[in-house]
């Protein structure tokens, strides 16, 4: 049973298409300059239509996770952590902290993280975050 | 305190709580509803509003027999209910009916005739939160909680102490689910579910429901039972989406409820003698005793360690044992309130001496809504 996928919107296409490109697209007011996720075609803080799609650095900090062991069909890889992450813009995000152990120890909150994209169909690449490689 | 005063004069569970696979969900409204009206004295001619979750108010009217001239459906998770009687209190003061029944039913175990509960009603969640593989609420509404604890000093033994407390106040309740004592050692050595959540941190599945009948403080005294006021109450919401929650150490929803409730009510928290803060995991009585002002932000841990809340404490909360001990059916705000009545007209299991004022704090869906009701006991002007 294949992983549940998004289904893109009008309002959100924008944002399945950069991942599909290796970008992680976030939205921008233009009056106020804030930066916010999810996709929608105005500004959650002052209600401004004018709006821009940018892409983001893809740099990101562990705000909270669990490590879920109950299974669900449509997955199968727990246990696994399922996390938000506050993005170096700002706004935050759920996803998965892949490429390292699902353990408390290796996941530590504020730990810096990267973006990386699994290919999951045609039209889906999903955003997962990993451990920043120390330089 | 409310202009003119409202109070419950009828209060009932279902007759069964557990394992019911006789009865379907709006089996259970009904089971309930009847209950109540029985222990109002009242026939369904006499209700005429209906609030209830779940269930479509039309629907549940017909398969009661009601007719009635205001309704309420709100939906928002566990706290609806809350919602609710803040919403009637003001429906019966404004006029637009007189006395009002609020019902809950749900198959949570036995899932029979069960409301199909979406993995969210948002497809934003659908969209960018369930594909990273959230099963439910167990590994949803816990997410915050790792960052509370950092933020707070707070540990997993703080959460376990949680379940410990409530086991204690269990043990006295015939109908609790789980009674046999546990310790922090048991809670931490058992399965973990979503680290850091064991098993016993997260609330039961059962089947069952309850009701409540509210009508104008001046008629309450030709009731048979002990009136219980409404002394104020609150509502708020804040994210569907868990992700989307802006500080995961406080929920703005019941920051809002409570001090709207605390405000209405006129009193200061010294004056509350019980307190139940829907508990669908370890986590949340931390927060609602942080949010609604009871504690300094990184004091619950404090409070509950110290046994403020546990029998005999000046706190006691959660006093049948809670969503995690008690029963949890997924909408569990009604039993909450059940337990709060309880404890106003004196005849709880586990009874607090000379309890005057009971606090009800629900939370509903993923930290998205809140609903605070303040109970008295006492007939005010
Ligand atoms: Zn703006």
């Amino acid at each position: 049973m294949p992983r549940t996928l998004p289904k893109p919107t009008p309002e959100t296409r924008h944002f399945w298409e950069g991942c599909k490109l290796g970008e992680l697209r976030l939205q921008r007011c233009r009056s106020c300059g804030e930066a916010y996720f999810p996709p929608r075609p105005f500004c959650p803080e002052c209600a401004g239509r004018d709006v821009e799609v940018f892409t983001a650095s893809g740099k990101a900090t562990l705000y909270s996770y669990v490590i879920n062991h109950r299974p669900r069909a449509d997955i199968g890889t727990e246990p696994h952590s399922i996390a938000v992450v506050t993005l170096a813009e700002g706004p935050r995000m759920m996803t998965n902290i892949i490429n390292c152990p699902q353990t408390p120890q290796a996941l530590q909150l504020d730990m810096p993280l990267q973006v990386v994209f699994g290919n999951e169909s045609a039209e889906i690449s999903l955003p997962y975050f990993e451990p920043t490689v120390q330089p | 305190m409310r202009s003119k005063g409202v109070a419950v004069v009828g209060a009932a569970e279902t007759t069964k709580l557990g394992l019911i696979p006789e009865l379907s969900a709006i089996g259970l409204h009904a089971d309930a509803a009847l209950n109540a009206l029985a222990d109002a004295g009242l026939r369904p001619s006499d209700i005429d509003g209906l609030a209830t979750a779940g269930e479509y108010p039309p629907a549940l009217a017909a398969y009661l027999g009601l007719a009635p001239k205001w309704i309420d459906g709100t939906t928002v998770g566990g706290c609806s209910f809350m919602l609710h009687v803040h919403h009637a209190a003001a429906a019966i003061e404004a006029g637009y009916c007189s006395t009002v029944l609020i019902t809950h039913g749900e198959s949570g175990r036995s899932g029979i005739g069960r409301a199909s509960h979406a993995a969210s009603t948002s497809s934003l969640a659908a969209e960018f939160e369930y594909p990273y593989g959230v099963a439910g609420a167990t590994s949803n509404l816990t997410i915050p909680a790792l960052r509370y604890m950092k933020s707070r000093g707070a540990t997993e033994e703080d959460l376990a102490r949680v379940v410990v407390v409530q086991r204690e106040w269990a043990a006295m309740n015939p109908r609790a689910s789980l009674k046999t004592p546990i310790t922090v050692d048991e809670v931490l050595n058992a399965e973990i579910i979503a680290w850091p959540f064991r098993k016993p941190m997260c609330c039961l599945r059962t089947d069952g429901g309850g009701a409540l009948i509210l009508t104008a403080a001046t008629r309450a005294k030709d009731f048979p039972r002990k009136p219980v006021h409404i002394l104020g109450s609150g509502e708020a919401v804040e994210s569907p989406m868990v992700s989307m929650m802006r500080d995961f150490t406080t929920f703005r929803g019941f920051r809002t409820a409570a001090a709207d409730a605390f405000a209405q009510a006129r009193i200061g928290h010294a004056e509350v003698d019980h307190l139940m803060i829907y508990d669908a995991f370890a986590h949340l009585p931390l927060y609602g005793l942080e949010d609604a002002g009871f504690c300094k932000p990184g004091e619950a841990k404090d409070f509950i360690r110290e046994r403020n809340t546990a029998p005999g404490g000046k706190l006691p909360m959660n006093t049948n044992g809670g969503g995690l001990c008690y029963m949890h059916s997924g909408m569990y705000g009604m039993y909450a309130l059940q337990e709060s009545v309880r404890q106003m007209r004196g005849i709880a299991p586990a009874q607090v001496p000379d309890a005057r004022i009971s606090v009800c704090i629900g939370v509903g869906g993923m930290f998205a809504a809140a609903g605070v009701v303040i109970f008295t006991n006492e007939a005010r002007q």
